[in-house]
């Protein structure tokens, strides 16, 4: 398997995307903005669309659709004019309908648009992996660096508001770091699919683990094995390889919920 | 010493709405333990936001310390309790995990903690009585441990000022009065200006020094021995 080179892409760039999709999640999950990730995943649809019609990478009007559609939605939940699932509902909306109609646009209704939607191990190319690594090192180091900064938000927004932290900074940030493992995920796992990758991993860890650290670090290592078992279980059995790495990462939750429930 | 909080004849609505409170004044010295209490939509918390600079006045003026409440310079020196639904009791952290969150402000965003940030992390954890806890989930706490964890959060902050948003809602009897008598010590040890901002007050009538309450604007100030009869609080076993 691993002699075919379309296969090291996909392991190299899925390692990345298993990494980086549940230590974003992470502190979506703990600030009860799971569906975020959907949200996103839904605008960079038209930010494929987009890199269709104008003949450009699609990663990259992607990840700039994604950025917007994260930022868009801070921005509303953060007014407080705007209820924090009707924004979501908003940009998921636009996103899906601004998606297809550009799509139709290109006449690209097509066999690559699938690979964006549900993920293709053929479409990485050496390009996308440099793109994905750069991004992806680039947001793993964020968090690393404004790990103790998210997790105080996570525990206690107000109170961090309250103490002079730039909360409102700090969310931007966070919402950026989403669309980019969005924009860097979509050729593995699919922009469907996306979310369930920054969630899953995150709640099965929360089952069993017993302190933030912890939880993010064991999120970050099912996520990582379910992206490569995932990819090794599509290769043999021919199947899709976005589905079948969610479905391990949501068999992971169900082996995590039993542990937990012995444990009690 | 600056008077700690003062408001001069403030009135604010939200959005346009109808007021919320009108022509408000209030000064808390530094050191005084006030408890704020008042009905559910009275505008104590709205009082409360004001005097942390969290909203702005529709008219009169807020101040922190002698400073605008809105620009106060000193912010990392306000320890803040919120409410209990708005603090991540189910989060997987643990309580050394909740209180280190209160260092964030003043320890700096980037990095690990340095060792006197843990230290202080330390000492505040010894102070709510959770040394003994404190690399366990915060969520397999009581509602009262819980709580303390997040005082301490609060109190890692060396604060001058600590206000606390109906801290006892959610916990039961025993533990509201283990909370009062908690804060009681902490005031008398630290020196430090507490807010207590409450629907009831029975849990800390027994040693609060001042009680304002507020309904749409302040109905009475002085202790609590003064307050008329028909305003004790029944839902409580010290009313």
């Amino acid at each position: 398997m691993l002699d075919l080179e379309f296969m090291r892409l996909a392991f190299a760039a899925g390692a990345v995307v298993g990494l980086l999709a549940p230590a974003v999640g992470f502190f979506l999950v703990q600030r009860q903005l799971s569906l975020i990730g959907d949200g996103i995943g839904h605008v960079a649809f038209a930010g494929v669309a987009a890199g269709y019609l104008l003949g450009i990478s699609p990663v990259v009007t992607a990840l700039i659709a994604s950025i917007g559609g994260a930022t868009a939605i801070e921005w509303l939940r953060a007014r407080k004019h705007t209820a924090g699932d009707q924004a979501l509902a908003l940009v998921f909306y636009t996103g899906i309908a601004g998606g297809v109609v550009l799509i139709s646009m290109a006449g690209a209704l097509n066999v690559n648009l699938f690979g964006f939607l549900f993920g293709s191990i053929l479409t990485t190319t050496r390009t996308d992996l440099a793109l994905v690594a750069a991004l992806g090192f680039g947001g793993l180091a964020t968090i690393a660096l404004l790990y103790r900064a998210f997790a105080g938000v996570a525990l206690d927004e107000e109170g961090a508001r309250v103490s002079g932290v730039p909360v409102a900074f700090l969310n931007v940030v966070l919402a950026v770091l989403a669309a980019t493992t969005v924009a860097v995920s979509m050729r593995i796992v699919g922009i469907l699919l996306i979310a369930a990758l920054m969630v899953l991993p995150v709640i099965a860890a929360t089952r069993v683990a017993r302190s933030m650290r912890s939880t993010l670090l064991l999120g970050m290592a099912i996520g990582l094995g379910s992206v490569l078992g995932g990819l090794t279980v599509a290769y043999y059995a021919d199947l899709p390889p976005g589905g079948t790495i969610v479905l391990l990462a949501a068999a992971t939750f169900v082996v995590a919920s039993g542990v937990s429930a012995l444990r009690r | 010493m600056p008077v700690a909080v003062e408001l001069r004849d403030v009135s604010f609505a939200y959005n346009g709405g109808r007021p919320v409170l009108e022509h408000v004044s209030l000064s808390v010295e530094t050191g005084e333990f006030v408890a704020i209490a008042g009905p559910n939509g009275g505008g104590k918390t709205t009082l409360m936001r004001l005097a942390l600079g969290l909203e702005r006045p529709a008219a009169g003026e807020a101040f922190l310390f002698g400073e605008p409440a809105t620009r106060f310079s000193g912010r990392s020196t306000l320890g803040y309790l919120a409410q209990r639904s708005q603090l991540g009791v189910d989060a997987p952290a643990t309580v050394r995990e909740v209180v280190a969150a209160g260092r964030l402000a003043s320890g700096g965003l980037l990095g690990p903690l340095r060792r006197r940030d843990r230290a202080i992390v330390a000492e505040a954890i010894e102070r709510v009585g959770l040394a003994d806890s404190s690399d366990l989930p915060v969520r397999t706490l009581s509602g009262g441990q819980q709580q303390r964890a997040f005082i301490a959060k609060a109190l890692a902050a060396e604060p001058s000022l600590l206000v606390l948003d109906e801290p006892t809602t959610g916990v039961d009897v025993e533990a509201q009065d283990a909370l009062a008598d908690l804060l009681d010590r902490l005031h008398r040890e630290l020196a430090v200006t507490v807010l207590y901002v409450s629907h009831e007050f029975g849990a800390v009538e027994r040693f609060v020094e001042r009680l304002v309450l507020v309904r749409g604007g302040i109905v009475f100030d002085g202790p609590p021995k003064d307050l008329p009869g028909f305003w004790h609080d029944p839902s409580h076993i010290h009313a």
